[in-house]
């Protein structure tokens, strides 16, 4: 078996022809990923015990007959931000080190259910906030194609350990790009589902009318098997949306000819690098196929950064709350009073980005700044929605790319807090409509440098995005 | 500036966040540079826009409801267990009568 070009139909076919057994697949897969994970350092830790229970469940279903699941015996990583029972769940901050949580969130639940196999946690952005895996309190990640590159973020881990071939699928979480511009940067498939088509229950809250969970894959077809797994509606997450669950590997068909796509004019003009040419060819790809493209506008686009900035550390300093020495494992030693104790709990445990997000959340929700900041950014979110909408009445999806840039060096951005906020344009937009969005591999630079295309669509219209994105797929192999 | 060390400590405090002398004057200078960008937000028109606070679809009423069942909670002892003080199924915190 080799463990970096695995797929779940592979997996599946070898499990049910008896070729390896799903705990000798999942001892080997451990064995790989740990011996090649210091080349990144993708996954923080990793949770053999609770592998190898996965796999002989498995294992006892074939020995049954039973069926053994869509995932069944399939090795994956999931982002350190999203709560597994009894495995550490450090979301990359000192304050939550050594917090082991009591329940499991549900797409995780309903992955293992699936027959899929956790092989450890991975590495991100403190709370899932950055978009270069330089914010964790546990040290940045390398991105496998180029180690002296980050990865991206905030899910940089899961994009690296999908990359690297020391997982098959992973999960990530995305609130403003975190699954999409890491897939870029590594060259993988990540989906940022319709807000609400996967539960949050057991999702580190940042920013709640924002946050998803997603999946990271080699190709649009585990993606897709993945996203069809972990969605669907739970009674645990008010905001999880009650829309049946289609069949998202079927609508891989190649059929797309006909199909009208838009280029919004607001991405593309500043796009005069390397980034627009490769979107460009991926872009003709789909000329090619016989879809019809053409521009669109969106006119509210410059506003999209501040709007996004606001609302989400607005939520983020409201969520972030929680933290303050009571139940998470952390409390300042060095306090007197109950106020002393939370604010130095905070002031101790909390890295800089976090620190500086909270701050800024806390001033935009402040009395006299709430009407003309938060308010003012709901306002321009309703009118982003409403772009995409009016989009939508003309175009089947959107074409973008995911970031400005391909991955930049480690240690390039980190001082300039406003330039790293300002490359999430691309992303942050479809995340404040709460549509569907994901990245697709779609050429690499003259560097070699992997660049993702963004393709977005309606509300529940993921289907949609794997008949695409299969299709680009397609025509690059 | 658009905001003084003085706001800095002030919004610091309302966010229980202790900070150092250096942070202070970070937050300052970052934070200006932040909300100079989010000013922007006033160059546009959103007279007649209402605010959006959540990603809304097309559901019946009920759709976010579930059924009126108990579940079993977690029990205190799983609840408290990450403390970093607990006992009788209680965390623990220093006197607050006194501050």
């Amino acid at each position: 078996m080799h463990i970096p070009s695995l797929t779940i139909d592979g997996v599946r076919q070898s499990l049910l022809a008896r070729e390896y057994s799903a705990v000798e697949l999942t001892r080997e897969a451990l064995r790989f990923a740990e011996a090649e994970n210091p080349r990144t350092g993708a996954y923080l830790h990793f949770s053999p015990e609770r592998a190898m229970a996965s796999a002989r469940i498995v294992d006892e279903r074939i020995a049954r007959g039973a069926d053994p699941g869509a995932l069944a015996g399939v090795p994956m990583a999931v982002k350190d931000v999203i709560i597994t029972k009894g495995v550490r769940t450090t979301c990359g901050s000192r304050l939550l080190e050594h917090y082991v949580p009591p329940y499991d969130a549900t797409a995780i639940a309903r992955l293992e259910e699936a027959g899929g196999v956790i092989l450890g946690k991975t590495n991100c952005d403190e709370f899932a906030m950055g978009s270069s895996n330089e914010n964790s309190a546990f040290g940045p990640v390398r991105n496998p194609v180029a180690p002296d590159r980050v990865p991206g973020g905030s899910s940089g881990g899961s994009a690296a350990a999908v990359a690297q071939g020391t997982a098959v699928l992973a999960l990530g979480s995305d609130t403003g790009g975190s699954i999409r511009q890491p897939a870029s940067f590594c060259g993988v498939v990540g989906v940022c589902p319709t807000y609400g088509r996967v539960s949050r229950y057991g999702l580190t809250a940042f920013a709640s009318s924002l946050d998803h969970i997603g999946p990271f894959a080699r190709s649009v077809a585990d993606a897709a098997t993945l996203l069809g797994v972990i969605a669907g509606r739970d009674p645990c997450d008010a905001t999880s949306a009650a829309a049946p669950v289609p069949d998202y590997r079927a609508a891989i068909d190649g059929q797309v000819k006909g199909l009208k796509l838009g280029l919004p004019r607001e991405y593309l003009k500043d796009l005069a690098s390397e980034t627009g040419t490769v979107i460009e060819r991926g872009v003709q790809k789909f000329r090619e196929q016989g879809c019809e493209v053409k521009e669109i506008s969106l006119p509210s686009t410059d506003y999209a950064i501040a709007s996004y900035y606001v609302i989400a550390t607005a939520e983020a300093s409201t969520n972030l709350a929680r933290y303050d020495g009571v139940r998470y494992t952390i409390r300042s030693v060095n306090s007197g009073t109950l106020a002393d104790m939370y604010r130095n709990t905070r002031g101790e445990g909390f890295g800089a980005e976090c620190k500086r997000r909270i701050m800024l959340g806390t001033y935009v929700l402040s009395h006299g700044y709430y009407d003309a900041y938060y308010l003012k950014a709901q306002k321009v979110r309703a009118m982003i929605a409403r772009d995409f909408a009016h989009a939508f009445e003309h175009v089947d999806a959107i074409l973008a790319p995911v970031s400005p840039f391909p991955a930049f060096k480690l240690g390039e951005k980190v001082d300039d807090p406003m330039s790293m906020y300002l490359s999430d344009i691309y992303t942050i937009t479809g995340s404040l409509a709460g549509i569907p969005c994901m990245s697709v591999p779609c050429g690499t630079t003259a560097e070699g440098l992997p660049v993702g295309m963004q393709i977005l669509t309606r509300h529940f219209g993921e289907p949609m995005l794997f008949r695409l994105s299969g299709a680009l797929e397609q025509q690059l192999r | 500036m658009r905001i003084s060390e003085e706001q800095v400590r002030y919004v610091a405090a309302l966010a229980n966040l202790a900070l150092s002398a250096e942070e202070i004057l970070r937050f300052q200078a970052e934070l200006d540079g932040i909300l100079a960008h989010m000013d922007k937000l006033n160059e546009i028109d959103t007279s007649g826009v209402e605010p959006m606070a959540q990603v809304l679809f097309e559901a019946e009423e009920s759709a976010t409801l579930r059924d009126d069942v108990a579940v079993p909670p977690l029990g205190n002892a799983a609840a408290t267990a990450n403390a970093p003080q607990a006992g009788g199924g209680y965390f623990k915190v220093a006197k607050v009568i006194e501050r």
